[in-house]
């Protein structure tokens, strides 16, 4: 058994460096996913908020349809669907050759999109928890909407959704391993070539799980101090807030 | 023409008529699949938070190893390590006479799921568990309850009330994470939308199976809707 563990090594024998790298791609997809998905869903959030009826509806169907749908089945649509406009769209421009869309892409759209509709809910909570003065006096402030929005609502904002938005988190980190079934070489997908190549599944995806397992541990503790540093100014009256 | 072609004809597309029974039975797979996972696992979910809250100190360690593991890696990692992983050690599963259960990507899928979906249901029924004011407990014992009784008699009816949604949401999540078993070559709904694609390159059965994915989803959200005003009927509206 522990001559098997050199697979897992940097050695000439080893997968370390195509694990690091796996490790790398998933890490990054998480990451460049995060800010598109959380700032879309701020949009939708205040879609669903709208005073307009074709806004709110436009934005509860959009969460009721990415909710409602498996994230596998995005993912493919938006792959071979985005795969399949712009290779028409190449074809009309009358380019040479053929298009088509790197994984990365494909993968970042589908996991915002869902992402964007689970963090909508959380948004919306935490919308709902601003209360109306705070708009009165800031309006009575003189400040116009985009201002009261940006510079009085959206920094208590962070402070309530954060608990929702880590959660939003740690989802997204375990979705991730699902862009491999686009040949994006993330952990998954190196572990099942691995796999394929030396016939050992369970040590493959055994370190699989423990890779995962280490980015959650260490997200779990990083939302946490996050946590914190937002409440910091509110532990006064007896932690009740928390 | 069979009952399972009709939609595809009805709506006059070709390849779902063409596949229509595939997807039928693939439906019919990812039901069985998800009912028996989440009801297994809500079963050990119940042992483990008991066993979490009122068990031992060890006990209440190893659930919470197990619940921090489950919940921390992906379900498809998860699904890969029984279905490959544990398929390594063939012999002696053929020694031991459980073979059968490891060859076959059903049960293999079977078996995550309800391990998967048990740390996540034993979080909520935890939470839910916990936040019976503790004064129920009290009340229980100087009416001279055993623990067992207060926990079957006074508060798990309580907790099950506020553990209902959460657990509707969960059954949700599972319906959706359940399309990855496609990826062991089960063919559940998922996996007969995927053997039609790659036989008939059409996009649009990929967007019917996103709809009759999005379809069973909703109509569990209204029943369990539904199911949750019934039971919280004497409770005020909150």
């Amino acid at each position: 058994m522990l001559d098997k563990l050199a697979l897992l090594g940097f050695g000439p024998e080893g997968w370390g460096w195509a694990l690091l790298q796996g490790a790398g791609i998933t890490i990054s997809i998480a990451l460049a996913t995060l800010p598109f998905g959380l700032a879309l869903g701020l949009v939708v959030a205040l879609g669903k908020r709208s005073d307009k009826v074709l806004l709110r509806g436009l934005a509860t169907a959009y969460t009721t349809i990415f909710r409602g749908v498996p994230e596998l089945l995005t993912l493919y649509i938006i792959y071979f669907g985005i795969q399949i406009v712009l290779q028409e769209l190449w074809q009309t421009l009358g380019l040479p050759g053929s298009f088509s869309i790197p994984p990365f892409g494909a993968g970042m759209v589908a996991l915002g999109v869902v992402l964007a509709a689970f963090s909508s809910e959380v948004w919306v909570g935490a919308l709902n928890s601003i209360q109306k003065g705070q708009r009165e006096a800031a309006a009575a402030l003189g400040l116009s909407k985009g201002q009261a929005f940006r510079l009085v609502v959206l920094p208590q904002l962070v402070r309530v959704a954060l608990p929702g938005l880590g959660n939003n988190w740690m989802v997204l980190l375990k979705e991730t391993s699902l862009v491999s079934v686009i040949t994006l070489p993330d952990i998954m997908f190196i572990t099942t070539r691995a796999n394929v190549v030396t016939k050992e599944p369970f040590l493959f995806f055994g370190a699989a799980m423990l890779i995962y397992l280490f980015f959650s541990l260490v997200s779990a503790r990083t939302i946490d101090r996050l946590e914190r540093r937002a409440n910091r100014g509110f532990a006064t009256f007896g932690g009740a807030t928390r | 023409m069979n009952w399972c072609e009709y939609p595809g004809w009805f709506v006059g597309s070709e390849v779902l008529q063409n596949y229509g029974c595939r997807m039928a039975s693939g439906l019919w797979i990812t039901v069985q699949l998800v009912f028996f996972s989440v009801l297994l696992g809500f079963v050990l979910a119940f042992g483990i938070a008991v066993a979490r809250l009122y068990g031992p100190r060890w006990a209440a360690a190893i659930v919470n190893g197990y619940t921090t593991f489950f919940r921390g890696t992906p379900l498809l990692c998860q699904l890969f390590l029984v279905y490959y992983g544990l398929g390594q050690f063939r012999v002696f599963w053929q020694d031991i006479g459980l073979w059968w259960f490891f060859r076959d990507p059903f049960y293999c899928a079977l078996l995550t799921f309800t391990v998967n979906t048990a740390a996540y249901q034993a979080e909520i029924l935890r939470g839910a568990i916990q936040s019976i004011p503790r004064g129920q407990f009290e009340g229980a014992l100087s009416l001279g309850l055993h623990r067992w009784a207060t926990l079957r008699l006074v508060v798990m009816p309580q907790a099950m009330i506020l553990a209902l949604r959460p657990l509707g949401n969960e059954l949700i999540v599972m319906i959706k994470s359940s399309a990855v078993a496609s990826l062991v070559t089960l063919f559940d709904l998922m996996g007969a939308t995927r053997l039609a694609f790659a036989r008939s390159f059409d996009l649009s059965i990929y967007l019917y199976a996103a709809m009759i994915y999005l379809v069973l989803v909703e109509i569990i959200r209204r029943v369990w809707d539904r199911v949750e005003l019934r039971l919280s009927r004497h409770i005020a509206l909150r």
